[in-house]
């Protein structure tokens, strides 16, 4: 179901939201696959008893018990490439990795068995598999702890990669993919997990792994933000109203395989397209993005689009300069103006 | 630790024997082909071969369930034959043709058959092993009996994943056993210039694993403790580390020519082959003619010469046969 479609129903009555938190949303959707299908399991480091480092398995445990809500050693590169086991034998892992970071221990499995397991096979197996990966800056983590990793798998053909930005798209988004059959990574924020929304939960809730979200609607500037950028480009669209300049946002929220569609008809309406990303731009999604509209909406920019992110150097510890680094509402409303400045 | 005396486990009948026996040539000869083949332009790019080394993939596929799952290497043609993958779809995916067992899409490296549950070709040293441990706890799920077994070699033992895997196997306790083939060469370095020792069963023995080194050469040795090992794993007492000693008679790849071995030891293992070795025991026991072994070898050689005509003749994959297809839900 779309969240449109969604929307639709609870404004009816026919479904009714709750407030919950990003984290509550992720262990309840987990939950809710792992009681809808006897073949979900959860593996881990500390997300049985203790309920995950960050909180994200919250009640799972004493549900569903230490089988299928595993801890694990601190071993990726093998709990990672046991959910491949498990899938191929018939099973619907979930796996956590409880820093986004740690996708470089287990890369290997990522990138050569997991994601090419389907088609080296030809098409005779399946894994059907969802790694969940808590990254994102701005708690002061310093530089091994808080990269989104969004692009690092953007190049891997067979995988599919999705980012959630509120508390409903992180529930529906994760049922969906423990529901996929393809491997899924699921991208978290760990800067949005106490962050509260309005879920709904339930199959209503479900939602597509396809497409690209219109979050606000706007005449002047299509906005294109994933995880924690999209609040800030949100506010920062508020920011722009008051001074007369009407910004569409869209979260991108499906990284890949790239469905720019939404965006393409955005850009044709607007006219300038703005990406924003909490990592470095240079080989970032950002870039495929504008690449897209530079092939299918060139005619319609009246103005170079204009792509920011982290500066090119690791996210810094000290506060001052992780706020620096990290897009700010400001120099995203900031770089809005510049596109209308520049238009011709 | 090393095993070398019969402890009586899995006493062979004489059909089990030809079988054992039959399963080694077959290896063997579909090997020859594949390098053959290679010299005659029909294998792309590179291939692995482990002549040499039949007698463990053959001994311990024998005493496997069917619902038991594989987890091997590249050098894993072997255990696919005696698995009972299909020669002519091996042949054919060793050669790209759109009849081979993933319709060219794996290649030499890649075979594997979801019937047969020959479930994962790890093209990455020690790759397999993190997918073997999902398995394995997939098998212990179940409940069924079902044990988790996965090839690997001496190079692995190396390997971040090796250790990982062997970790969360022990804690575990899961139904699995660790073939660690040490043919005493990764790639092109001997092991002595890349581990502290040569007994790699200590490695298994470092995590509280039962751990067994046997003569990889002597088939009867291997399924005797491979059959040991089973038994342990489906009565829950966990899994088993097996070194088999062996050694590849040929470089590690098509393109290495294996220069950097000592005359002497290669000398000595040939000496040692394991078809030879097994055909003796064969012979001396009483248990068959020569005429008989002959026969079954020529046999194999004309199913194998088949297979690989079928394989030769059949059409090539076109461009709809892969693109779109590295997702099941595009």
């Amino acid at each position: 179901m779309s969240n449109l479609e969604a929307m639709v129903l609870a404004r009816e009555g026919l479904v009714t939201p709750e407030t919950a938190t990003y984290r509550e949303a992720i262990s309840r959707a987990i939950g809710d696959e792992m009681r809808a299908d006897s073949r979900v399991l959860i593996l881990g480091e500390d997300i049985g008893e203790s309920e995950g480092p960050l909180k994200t398995t919250l009640g799972l445990h004493k549900e569903f018990g230490p089988t299928r809500v595993r801890d694990t050693p601190i071993a990726e590169e093998a709990f990672v490439g046991a959910a491949l086991g498990l899938a191929v034998a018939g099973y619907r892992p979930v796996v956590e990795i409880m820093f986004a970071d740690f996708i470089g221990v287990c890369f290997d499995q990522i990138v050569n068995s997991i994601a090419k397991h389907h088609f080296m096979s030809g098409g005779r197996m399946h894994a059907p598999l969802v790694i969940r990966a808590i990254g994102g800056g701005g708690l002061r983590f310093g530089p091994q702890h808080s990269q989104t990793g969004e692009s690092w798998l953007l190049n891997v053909p067979g995988l599919r990669i999705v980012a959630a930005s509120t508390p409903d798209e992180a529930y529906g988004m994760i049922r969906a993919a423990i529901r996929d059959p393809d491997p899924v990574i699921v991208l978290e924020h760990k800067a949005l997990l106490g962050t509260k929304g309005s879920v709904i939960f339930g199959e209503a809730g479900i939602r597509d792994l396809d497409t690209p979200r219109l979050v606000a609607a706007g005449e002047n500037v299509t906005i294109v933000a994933s995880l924690a950028m999209v609040p800030r480009a949100l506010e920062a669209a508020r920011q722009l109203a008051e001074s007369g300049i009407s910004a569409e946002v869209i979260d991108l929220r499906v990284l890949r395989p790239l469905n720019a569609q939404v965006i393409v008809d955005s850009v044709k309406k607007t006219s300038r397209l703005l990406t924003v990303e909490e990592q470095g731009v240079h080989g970032g999604w950002g870039s495929s993005v504008v690449a897209e509209i530079v092939q299918q909406a060139f005619d319609y920019l009246d103005a170079p689009p204009i792509r920011i992110g982290l500066p090119d150097t690791p996210l810094p510890y000290s506060p001052p300069l992780e706020d620096h680094a990290i897009p700010s509402v400001e120099r995203i409303a900031q770089a809005a103006r510049d596109l209308i400045g520049r238009s011709i | 630790m090393l095993n070398d005396r019969s402890t009586g486990v899995g006493v062979d009948t004489r059909t089990e024997m030809v079988e054992l026996f039959t399963t080694m040539v077959r290896i063997r000869k579909f090997e020859e082909r594949v390098r053959s083949a290679y010299l005659e332009g029909l294998v792309h790019g590179t291939t692995h071969l482990c002549i040499g080394q039949e007698a463990v993939c053959a001994g311990v596929v024998a005493v496997l369930r069917a619902t038991d799952y594989l987890i091997y290497t590249y050098r894993g043609h072997g255990v696919c034959i005696a698995r009972g993958m299909s020669m002519a779809a091996a042949f054919a995916e060793i050669f790209g043709r759109r009849t081979g067992v993933s319709g060219g899409l794996g290649g030499s490296m890649h075979l594997t058959d979801p019937e047969l549950n020959l479930v994962c070709a790890a093209g990455i040293v020690g790759g397999g092993l993190p997918v073997a441990v999902g398995t394995g706890l997939a098998a212990q799920l179940s409940g069924r009996g079902q044990v988790a077994v996965t090839f690997f070699g001496d190079g692995a033992a190396n390997i971040g994943a090796f250790h990982e895997s062997l970790n969360i196997a022990a804690v575990w306790q899961l139904p699995m056993l660790f073939v660690c083939e040490n043919n005493y060469y990764g790639e092109f370095t001997r092991i002595d210039r890349t581990t502290p020792f040569e007994d790699l069963v200590r490695r298994g023995a470092a995590f509280d694993m039962h751990s067994v080194a046997v003569d990889g050469n002597d088939v009867m040795l291997v399924k005797e403790a491979a059959a040991d090992a089973l038994m342990r794993a489906r009565a829950g007492a966990g899994p088993t580390f097996l070194e088999c000693r062996t050694y590849r008679h040929s470089g590690h790849s098509r393109t290495d020519p294996a220069k950097y071995r000592p005359a002497a030891e290669v000398e000595a293992w040939l000496a040692r082959d394991p078809l030879l070795m097994f055909e003796q025991i064969l012979l001396e026991r009483g248990i068959h003619e020569p005429q008989e072994l002959e026969q079954i070898k020529a046999k194999v050689l004309e199913e194998v010469v088949a297979a690989s005509r079928e394989a030769e003749a059949a059409e090539w994959p076109i461009a709809a046969d892969y693109l779109g297809c590295a997702m099941v839900r595009t």
